[in-house]
């Protein structure tokens, strides 16, 4: 590290939690572009590794990531870092010392913490460890129950749990800053939440979304797809205001059979705007609706600063729309009750929701605005030209869940940065990347086909909730 | 519904070219308290169709003296910023319907929520 460096050199040190990995960097970037702050790490940067070296940034740039990322565990001023504990010395004595020297002062309290990746210290082991750090000038007092000030040694000892070194590959010494909002994960869980439907999304994946999509206080945010509205949920959470439209009568009004295990009808209390009541939100509930999502209802200027939406796979709530008597071979069987009544329901292809969502995403979001949706992929024939494009809309990102052996969902992020004029509406036609994701249509068979084909684990894996 | 919402709204009855904004006919309605924020209001002014806005007000008896326009400078005058709050957000249709003012279709809202669901060949 440069002995000139000042402020503005500094680096920080990201420490991330070791699940949900190929979302990890779409998130963090997504969070610095909030700031306009680029992501800017060193050459050795590896995707892979929990310990990400930023640099260019304050440490208000870091605070401001650190109170929304959930991938994010905690961040770091880093004071030194060496591939051998003689590079960390070498490194630390290099570092200004007035860069150090306010937070060592004789009348503060301090404590030093030592994480280990992939390796488990016995205690005096860590002690050793932070006795060899004895050459740094500490004036202050230890006090391991609430010190002013907390500092980390994080080694790196690799990511294969059967071969562990001896020595770690990458050691890190760094003043702790802020931890990440991890801690939504479990006060948000879906398990303790008012009102849930068979696809609520996980809590972690629910705020990973949010911050793709880059909302923020006072944005407006739409679900088309909105369910039980786990994601209008993580949205307000971030001070958005939040609406939504699902075709499903029984689940806008919160009415009919209960998805919880014990329970047979749900209660007064279940819908979309209870569960922002549950956490405090619901001053930032504006509406919800019933509504077909192929045939929207927005004036042509209506927009909304980010779509946030995962639509139906087919698999284990179908994929319905409104549609013409013409068009259906046989009679459906939900053309009932009058209130409940939806419909008849045409098959809405799985190609076709995608198609009409991108071309809703560019005529209804503003300039900069971003569309974060889930994509079901069949893996045996995935291939990325299948990721569907539009011409008003920039694809930011791509991350993959497994669900199974053979079907897992892809996050696409996608942002707008053109207004659509008429021509685009009808290019996507002529674009042969349209057609490739035709063949995902059948994605319910293709889905149970695996089930067929392949016994043990595979037969019972269904993209279930985590938690 | 609030009429947030119901500014940008319209008709998609099949064939419709004038069906904004659509007409409200409230059974019930109800004004909720909620904590003023000045900024959301500010950005939503540009986004919004005026008079359609004061058009649903006078629907909802709900007028309240608001400018056929809105006010220059309008971030700053927080008297002004209130009045639009109030009936973007703590306004709330809980009965009633709402109407394509071209074909006469009626959508219904009930418990706030409402339903727009087309049935088949409209």
């Amino acid at each position: 590290m440069a002995a000139y460096c000042g402020r503005a050199c500094r680096q920080y040190l990201l420490h991330l939690a070791h699940d949900n990995v190929d979302f990890r960097l779409p998130e963090i970037k997504a969070l610095l572009s909030l700031r306009n702050r680029p992501f800017d790490t060193s050459e050795t940067f590896s995707e892979k590794s929990p310990f990400w070296q930023l640099n260019g940034l304050s440490e208000d740039d870091i605070r401001s990531v650190m109170s929304r990322t959930v991938c994010g565990k905690s961040s770091f001023e880093l004071w030194g870092h060496g591939t051998t504990t003689d590079e960390l010395r070498k490194s630390l004595l290099e570092y200004p010392a007035e860069n150090m020297a306010p937070y060592l002062q004789q009348h503060s309290t301090y404590k030093i913490n030592v994480y280990t990746f992939n390796k488990t210290l016995v205690f005096k082991d860590r002690i050793k460890k932070i006795d060899a750090l004895d050459f740094l000038p500490f004036k202050g007092t230890v006090n391991l129950k609430d010190p002013e000030h907390i500092f980390c040694l994080l080694e790196d000892y690799g990511s294969d749990p059967n071969d562990i070194p001896e020595d770690p590959f990458h050691i890190y010494f760094g003043r702790w800053i802020a931890d990440g909002q991890r801690e939504l994960i479990r006060s948000y869980s879906v398990k303790k939440r008012h009102f849930i439907g068979n696809t609520s999304m996980d809590a972690g994946l629910s705020f990973i979304m949010a911050n793709h999509a880059k909302v923020k206080a006072d944005d407006l945010v739409y679900d088309p797809f909105v369910g039980t509205g786990s994601l209008l949920v993580a949205c307000s959470h971030f001070g958005a205001y939040v609406c939504g439209t699902d075709i499903d009568y029984n689940t806008i009004h919160g009415i009919g059979k209960a998805s919880r295990k014990n329970q047979k009808w749900r209660g007064p209390d279940e819908n979309i705007r209870a569960n922002l009541r549950q956490y405090g939100t619901d001053r930032l509930y504006v509406d919800v609706m019933v509504s077909d999502a192929s045939k929207p209802l927005w004036r042509k200027t209506a927009q909304f600063d980010a779509i946030v939406t995962d639509p139906p796979y087919g698999i284990r709530e179908s994929t319905r729309r409104t549609g013409s008597h013409k068009d259906i071979i046989k009679p459906p069987e939900d053309f009932s009750s009058g209130e409940s009544h939806v419909p008849v329901s045409m098959a809405y292809h799985l190609s076709d929701i995608f198609a009409d969502l991108l071309n809703f995403a560019a005529r209804h979001l503003v300039l900069g605005g971003r569309l974060v949706y889930w994509l079901p992929i069949y893996r045996p024939e995935y291939c990325e030209e299948m990721v569907p494009l539009h011409p008003c809309l920039t694809l930011i990102s791509n991350c993959e869940q497994t669900l199974s052996s053979h079907t897992s969902r892809r996050l696409i992020t996608m942002e707008k940065t053109k207004e659509p004029e008429d021509s685009d509406r009808l290019s996507h036609l002529a674009d042969p990347r349209f057609t490739p994701y035709q063949g995902h249509n059948s994605f319910r068979e293709k889905y149970f086909s695996g089930v067929t084909k392949k016994n043990g684990k595979d037969a019972k894996a269904t993209p279930r909730n985590k938690e | 519904m609030k009429l947030l919402t119901h500014n940008m709204l319209t008709s998609h009855v099949q064939g419709v070219t004038k069906g904004y904004p659509l007409i409200i006919k409230a059974t019930e309605v109800k004004v909720n308290e909620l904590e003023f924020n000045a900024q959301f209001v500010s950005r939503m002014i540009p986004k919004l169709e005026w008079k359609a806005l004061i058009q649903a007000a006078e629907w909802l008896g709900q007028s309240q003296d608001l400018p056929s326009t809105p006010k220059p400078n309008y971030e700053s005058v927080e008297d002004f910023l209130r009045k639009v709050h109030r009936i973007l957000l703590e306004v709330e249709v809980v009965e009633g319907c709402l109407q394509c003012p071209e074909s006469g279709r009626e959508f219904p809202i009930s418990n706030g929520v409402p339903n727009l669901l087309l049935i088949e060949d409209e």
